[in-house]
């Protein structure tokens, strides 16, 4: 198999260019001109995206070639509607004569800048994915506690309801994306061990192959950390992403489908649980039937949201010729919504299909992957992709109950742009060592002490 | 700039959007065509049904090394077409990501047998299998000899060393 990263740069370098394009096109038409510093955002993304490639193209020469353009594009197409949102911003507190507010196109791409550095000491410091492995147990714990720190008295902070961020001195981050990492390598290394058993051991009830009591134990635990995420923090997004992760890892581990069966039922004990005992799910369920009725109230946001994909029809009113800063929170959780409404059906559809690419590619590199290790740790990266864009999407569509999530690259917000491009990197160094040639027959341990012979084909 | 213009911008960003996207999908597809010939792992195969199925491609091995004659082939199961050459090292077989020959199989165990050489002839011995390592109909209890052409079953798969 070819190494292919030619492919990638001239993929990097469109995306660059759409970067410019689209920037051009939010200055022009907001009437502000061509953006000011435009030529230092520019190469700084060039210079990020640049060093990343090379850095692939050292250390991992036969990783997949489409998924760093991929996110790379999302990222400029996040911050492209970041920078318009700020124009929007400026222009409305020039009206109120507020002082302006801070631009958050330049703190996003600091973010980006660390978050290329990061993904760089990835390929750096790991030279084998099976190496993780090693520290399964380690990787858990470190999860655990990154999931409850928010909890900690001093350090944890409540916006908007949910305790999720830790604050010290003025650098607050959200421990939960990095924790979503580590736990999914905590459950891979996990469950490569124990598949065996959960997935032959089984008792038949009515029907159904289920598995011992015993063996039930994880999916109970998962269970119980979602659900103490969604009691304590009031985090409804990320309890369902990490249940939706640990159930689909599971039936990928054990290609069972009476997990998918468990989980499912699971799933709807704790939605009513939560339904019944928490009135902020309350609201987001109601909202969710009826927003037109709280139009003024819970379900503006919503509402917005809905009346900016209807202003942008199907080829979207254009970059900057829109109104998607009526939407609150338009930067973070209601990014496809601004994009929705500037770039229309047409523009949203390209996203999908981003992410649609961007997940198969992960999901080929489980199947091609030569260990059950690698296999489900990729899975499991690519799936909380899926869940993440899933949610996101459908609760900004209105098509589930509205969860603040993330959506992948595009929101604004430091913590989930470095988790997702850690993501990224895991996913490119499995993928460099299930395409490599002529690997597959060195056995493992030889490989990782001997230099491989390179083939030249 | 000119509502004209403006509009032009607009239309062609989402063009190249969509440029953007197909290019990616054609690499993808290019990717796909000439898929995992050089992984020589037979779970590709297993799960990328509906596609052509090539016959598998024998590995390829090092030319350096010189081939000392006798060869384990898999004859059957989802590995099928895998060929390693014996060449003197012990070769392990099972699911342990760091077998020779990862046997992904339900029917398998992670440490499930293992072949070495002795005395000029090829051994084998089970490591404790739930399932067990059978040569023809016989299921092993102690090393074996593994003669050339014999059926060495192992979970779903079938080897066979050939010369």
């Amino acid at each position: 198999m070819k190494s292919r990263r030619n492919t990638e740069l001239v993929l990097l370098v469109f995306a660059w260019a759409l970067g410019i394009l689209g920037t051009l096109q939010v200055g022009w038409a907001t009437g502000e001109g061509t953006p000011p510093r435009l030529w230092i955002t520019i190469s700084a993304v060039a210079l990020i995206a640049l060093v990343m490639h090379v850095v692939v193209r050292v250390r991992a020469k036969y990783a997949d070639p489409i998924m760093l353009p991929v996110g790379t594009l999302l990222t400029i197409l996040g911050l492209i509607m970041i920078y318009r949102l700020d124009v929007a911003d400026a222009r409305r507190a020039e009206l109120n004569n507020a002082p302006l507010p801070t631009p958050d196109v330049y703190s996003q791409l600091t973010w980006f800048a660390i978050a290329g550095i990061l993904f760089c000491g990835v390929f750096i410091l790991l030279r084998d994915h099976r190496r993780l492995q090693r520290y399964t147990f380690t990787f858990g714990l470190i999860g655990l506690v990154l999931m409850v720190l928010p909890l900690a008295p001093v350090i944890g902070t409540t916006v908007n309801g949910a305790t999720l961020w830790i604050r010290v001195g003025d650098f607050s981050f959200q421990p939960a994306e990095m924790a979503k990492i580590l736990l999914t390598i905590f459950f891979a290394g996990y469950l490569v061990k124990t598949r065996d058993s959960l997935a032959l051991v089984r008792t038949k009830v009515l029907g159904i192959g289920l598995p011992r009591p015993k063996d039930l134990g994880p999916i109970v635990i998962a269970w119980f950390i979602s659900l103490g995420v969604l009691i304590f923090q009031r985090d409804l997004g990320t309890s369902v992403l990490f249940f939706g992760l640990f159930v689909s890892m599971l039936y990928i581990a054990t290609q069972r489908r009476s997990w998918l069966i468990i989980g499912f039922f699971l799933f709807l004990g704790g939605a009513y649980f939560a339904y019944a005992n928490f009135g902020h799910v309350q609201a987001r369920v109601t909202v969710w039937l009826d927003p037109w009725s709280y139009a003024d109230t819970t379900g503006y946001q919503i509402v917005q949201s809905i009346y900016g994909l209807a202003n942008g029809g199907i080829l979207g009113a254009g970059l900057g010729q829109g109104f998607p800063n009526l939407v609150p929170f338009a930067s973070t959780d209601f990014i496809v919504a601004a994009l929705g409404e500037e770039l229309g059906v047409t523009g949203i559809f390209v996203i999908l299909l981003l992410y649609a690419i961007l997940i198969e590619r992960g999901l080929r590199t489980a199947i091609t992957c030569r260990d059950g290790f690698g296999q489900l740790l990729a899975a499991g990266l690519s799936i909380t992709f899926a869940l993440q864009v899933f949610v996101i999407i459908g609760g900004v569509t209105g098509l589930i109950p509205l969860t603040g999530l993330t959506t992948p690259f595009l929101s604004y917000g430091g913590s989930s742009l470095v988790a997702n491009w850690v993501i990224l990197a895991l996913l490119l160094r499995i993928s460099d060592r299930s395409r490599r040639p002529d690997l597959s027959k060195v056995s493992p341990d030889d490989a990782m002490t001997q230099v491989v012979p390179r083939v030249n084909q | 700039m000119s509502e004209l213009a403006l509009t032009l911008v607009r239309l062609a960003f989402l063009g190249l959007l969509w440029v953007f996207v197909l290019l990616a999908v054609w690499v993808l597809r290019r990717d796909i065509r000439q898929p995992e010939d050089s992984t020589g792992s037979g779970r590709v195969k297993k799960k990328s049904k509906g596609r052509q199925p090539k016959p598998p491609k024998p590995p390829k091995i090092s030319r350096k090394q010189k081939v000392r004659g006798n060869r384990l082939v898999v004859i059957d199961g989802p590995l099928v077409g895998t060929i390693v050459e014996l060449a003197g090292a012990q070769i392990t077989l099972g699911r342990a990501p760091d077998s020779t020959i990862i046997i992904d199989d339900d029917y398998a165990s992670s440490r499930h047998a293992r072949i070495y050489e002795s005395e000029g002839s090829w051994v084998v011995e089970d490591l404790g299998s739930t399932n067990g390592t059978w040569i023809d109909r016989s299921r092993i209890t102690t090393p074996t000899v593994l003669p050339v052409g014999a059926p060495l079953r192992i979970g779903r798969s079938t080897l066979q060393i050939q010369n």
